[in-house]
């Protein structure tokens, strides 16, 4: 027990390190990379706290995509330091900081002994749902409504990425293109690792109904493998005008809406899955979603239309 | 279908417009949104019918998974009030919107005409989950949508200053969704549930210093989000520099969806418990809103940004409701000032959009002559600015009257003096902005289609039919309120 | 044993706003709001790790929330550089005569 407690223990100490690294460094580029590694560190948490599908999504997601993402915006900026300002500012700054930070743990001190919780509820309504995997019950299910909108907030921030583009290069590719700098080994990198990793992200969707996994982490997975290839110069990010791109990212919601409504006809209620058929309608949603969310987190990192047409 | 199936259709309804825009591409994106905005209009209007048939908060439960596990959907007064006003004003903007965000037939899909439509969409899907969630996390991510709507709205024409004001909105949204969120999870940790009717029933028996930390934490991230003065920074900037129809989507809509959450939480979830402290804090806030924003707006030089520091000044009068809670008008004064102003500033930044096009520029030295040249849009503009004073019989004057009666019930005869400053303040920067309009002067001939003119004007009679309608509209929001806040004494 | 990871989950939140605070450049920021964000969802971690019941080692919707709000955080963090990589842009322009 003590052997756990002090593994905790470090991985907390570990944690507030690399993460205070990469909030008061002034190299851009240092902070960026802290971070990514503070991600990786972070998902060890999770798996501490028996959450493996936070931990996958966490490691794709933040250690992964999110790094890639902070990474391309800090290149330009690779030789500027950050201007900190006055140690008196600074001061207030940490002291504010200080107080949230001791009134957060009172309050955690404070939570109930018997805490409260609605993992009762979830697991006597699992095997409606079919799922193995509670935490993919609470999102395809349960609070389905929340995974819908918060779908279309991916697809919105992809709108508003676009948006940010220049008039005269709309429809065009993103300008993310690497191919003139490629070597050897990232060539042969994305060449064995891409089909391996899109093979893992399509399984990590597929066990995801009962073992950890499912449709985030999976199509992050993928993601990462689509920004790799572009990486190597093995593939060319899409024209954002095409018509299957499109189409692709808004698959996952579209099904969501068509399966949402046939839950009138079928079940009597918007999102609601029929007896026994549960699990094979919400695995059609995951395909769909999956398929968008790999496709919309490769186009938030490769951003805007940068070519003309 | 039954009538609360209508709740899922007013949410899914703008998600499958956006849908069709995205993949239509910008080519039908007006005929679409269009469509989906009369639409989402006459389910709102629906909702407005089924729960005044049947006198009570009609509720739905997504997936047939009741809370605490599922999430519910939840239209009571308040609800239908915001959603017809938001439903108004986002086809108002639709119909107003003008070419350069349409494509002729046949014609390529342009950056602004797939950008627009979609957030406009968006934009009235997230008013619309704001107003019917009763779970928190649910308002959590109709909240980020908001976010992702508004954003680009302010940089839509991307120059360096549009974008410049984009990003720090973005930031400032950022922190505010983030406290927001933290306060959630405490929320979560301490009573096992987020579903605002459940809570409002356990924190009753266990309030504490969790549940107050959670309030608090939430309450200054919406403020944030909602441009409470002092934290109203990014504001002026953002709405100021927009397009005129995303100025007005911001403006009477987007800064309403954090208030909205902020009236949930204080008057439906912890109702009478809130200290008087508090309460009287974020009334400062707003007084501070009032007095500052309206100095401000006095100083401008520019008609649109006049026009975003009243939105300052405005916001400031929806936060007197908190420390009058629980006094016959606080919360009626705050919603019908929440849908009065609405009304008035999508009004006033239309109209103001259209005088720009003519004159060529926002200046006030500009606008001479433009009660000729514009005549329609001048009476509008003057209609709106009459309710944003508070001039009777409009609905500006009911919503700050109904306030001014809380005040003088609960006996707190500062808010008074700074309602009157306020009106003050506000006859002061108004008259500035109107004067010139009235005044003789030349306008080049500009060839403003009559349709968007009477856009203009169709919004600032709302805000005086609001007026008019003040009692109907008074019952309408009552119904569904809990018990609790007409207890207290 | 979990609320070790509590307090550090107050701590990050400290650090995120600390960093938010002083930070000029929105490239510093927005990561910031990251370690902020992190903080927040490993709070709700702990909450589901306290909420073990019914033989489930967690309580699985604190976890689905955790889920659902860092696709939430990466959309914006997106955003965020998008905007900042677009005014970059636009300053090396501005720099070439």
């Amino acid at each position: 027990m003590n052997a756990v407690y002090g593994l905790f223990a470090g991985l907390s100490a570990l944690l507030l390190v690399v993460a205070g690294f990469a909030v008061v460094t002034r190299r851009h580029f240092a902070a960026v990379v802290g971070f990514t590694a503070f991600g990786l560190l972070l998902s060890l948490a999770w798996v501490a706290l028996a959450a493996p599908d936070v931990a996958l999504t966490e490691a794709a997601v933040g250690g992964g995509v999110t790094g890639v993402l902070l990474l391309s915006a800090s290149v330009q900026m690779r030789a500027k330091m950050e201007v900190l300002p006055s140690w008196g500012v600074r001061f207030i700054a940490a002291v504010l900081a200080a107080i949230v930070t001791a009134g957060l743990m009172l309050v955690v001190l404070m939570l109930p002994d018997e805490a409260p919780t609605l993992a009762p509820a979830a697991k006597e309504s699992l095997a409606f749902t079919g799922m193995g995997n509670p935490a993919t019950a609470v999102l395809m299910a349960y609070r389905a409504l929340d995974t819908m909108l918060e779908k279309v907030v991916l697809l919105l921030a992809l709108v508003a990425v676009w948006s940010l583009g220049r008039d005269h290069f709309w429809g065009g590719r993103p300008d993310f293109d690497f191919s003139t700098q490629t070597s050897g080994p990232l060539l042969l990198l994305a060449r064995v690792l891409v089909p391996v990793g899109v093979l893992v992200g399509i399984y990590l969707f597929w066990v995801g109904a009962d073992e950890p996994g499912g449709a985030f982490a999976g199509g992050a997975l993928i993601a990462a493998m689509g920004l790799l290839a572009f990486f190597a110069g093995v593939a060319r990010p899409p024209l954002v005008g095409s018509g299957w791109l499109r189409w692709a990212v808004v698959a996952g919601i579209a099904v969501f809406l068509i399966v949402g409504f046939g839950g009138f006809w079928g079940a009597g209620d918007f999102l609601a899955y029929p007896d026994g058929l549960a699990k094979p309608v919400i695995v059609v949603i995951e395909v769909a979603m999956t398929l968008s969310i790999a496709l919309t987190l490769v186009l938030l990192v490769v951003g805007p239309p940068g070519r003309r047409p | 279908m039954s009538s609360a199936a209508l709740l899922i259709l007013v949410l899914t309804l703008p998600v499958a417009g956006i849908l069709l825009v995205v993949v239509g591409g910008g080519r039908q994106a007006r005929g679409i949104s269009l469509a989906v905005l009369v639409g989402n209009f006459a389910v709102a209007v629906g909702i407005g019918g089924a729960v005044c048939r049947t006198g009570r908060a009609v509720t739905y439960s997504s997936g047939g998974w009741t809370a605490p596990l599922g999430i519910q959907l939840r239209a009571d007064g308040l609800s239908v009030v915001m959603l017809i006003t938001a439903a108004v004003v986002a086809l108002a903007v639709g119909v107003y919107a003008p070419n350069e965000f349409a494509v002729r037939r046949g014609g390529v899909e342009t950056r602004r005409s797939l950008a627009f439509w979609s957030l406009l969409l968006a934009v009235s899907c997230a008013m619309n989950a704001i107003f019917l969630g009763n779970d928190f996390f649910n308002l959590y991510v109709a909240l980020e949508l908001l976010t992702f709507a508004a954003v680009p709205l302010v940089c839509l024409t991307g120059t360096r200053a549009t974008l410049e004001a984009a990003l720090r909105y973005l930031l400032f949204a950022l922190t505010g969704s983030a406290l927001y969120l933290l306060g959630v999870a405490l929320l979560y940790g301490n009573y096992g549930t987020l579903d605002i009717t459940k809570l409002s029933g356990l924190v009753r028996y266990e309030p504490g210093m969790p549940l107050w930390v959670a309030v608090a934490l939430m309450t200054s991230g919406l403020a944030a989000k909602t441009a409470l003065f002092p934290l109203h920074l990014w504001l002026p900037p953002a709405h100021g520099g927009a397009p005129p129809s995303a100025s007005a989507l911001l403006s009477a809509l987007v800064v309403k969806g954090s208030f909205f959450l902020t009236v949930r939480l204080w008057f439906d979830t912890v109702p009478g418990q809130a200290g008087m402290r508090t309460g009287q804090l974020l009334g400062a806030m707003g007084a501070g809103a009032i007095v500052v924003g309206g100095v401000l707006a006095l100083k401008q030089e520019r008609l649109k940004l006049l026009i975003a520091y009243s939105t300052v000044a405005q916001i400031g009068y929806l936060f007197l409701m908190f420390p009058l809670a629980g006094h016959v008008g606080a919360l009626s004064g705050g919603m019908l000032q929440a849908a009065a102003h609405a009304f008035a500033k999508a009004s006033m930044f239309l109209g103001a959009g259209l005088m720009a096009e003519v004159a060529g520029s926002d200046r006030l030295d500009g606008l001479r002559g433009m009660g000729r040249a514009l005549p329609l849009t001048t009476c509008a503009f003057v209609l709106a600015a009459l309710s944003l004073v508070g001039v009777p019989p409009t609905g500006g004057f009911m919503a700050k009257w109904q306030l001014l009666s809380a005040a003088f019930s609960a006996g707190q005869w500062w808010w008074v003096v700074v309602i009157l400053c306020g009106g003050l303040l506000a006859g002061g920067y108004m008259f500035r902005a109107v004067r010139p309009t009235l005044v003789e002067g030349i306008q080049p001939a500009a060839a403003i289609p009559r349709l968007r003119e009477w856009v203009v004007l169709a919004l600032a009679v709302c805000a005086l039919l609001l007026g008019g309608f003040s009692k109907k509209v008074l019952e309408l929001l009552d119904i569904g309120r809990p018990q609790i806040t007409e207890m207290r004494p | 044993m979990s609320e070790i990871f509590g307090f550090t989950a107050a701590c990050l939140v400290g650090l995120g706003l600390y960093g938010l605070i002083v930070h000029s450049s929105a490239l510093r920021k927005i990561l910031s709001f990251n370690v902020l964000g992190s903080g927040i969802f490993l709070l709700l971690g702990v909450i589901a790790r306290r909420g073990a019941a019914a033989g489930l080692v967690a309580d699985p919707v604190p976890q689905a929330l955790v889920i659902t709000g860092i696709v939430v955080a990466f959309s914006a963090t997106a955003l965020g550089v998008a905007l900042i990589r677009r005014l970059d842009e636009d300053d090396e322009e501005e720099g070439e005569p």
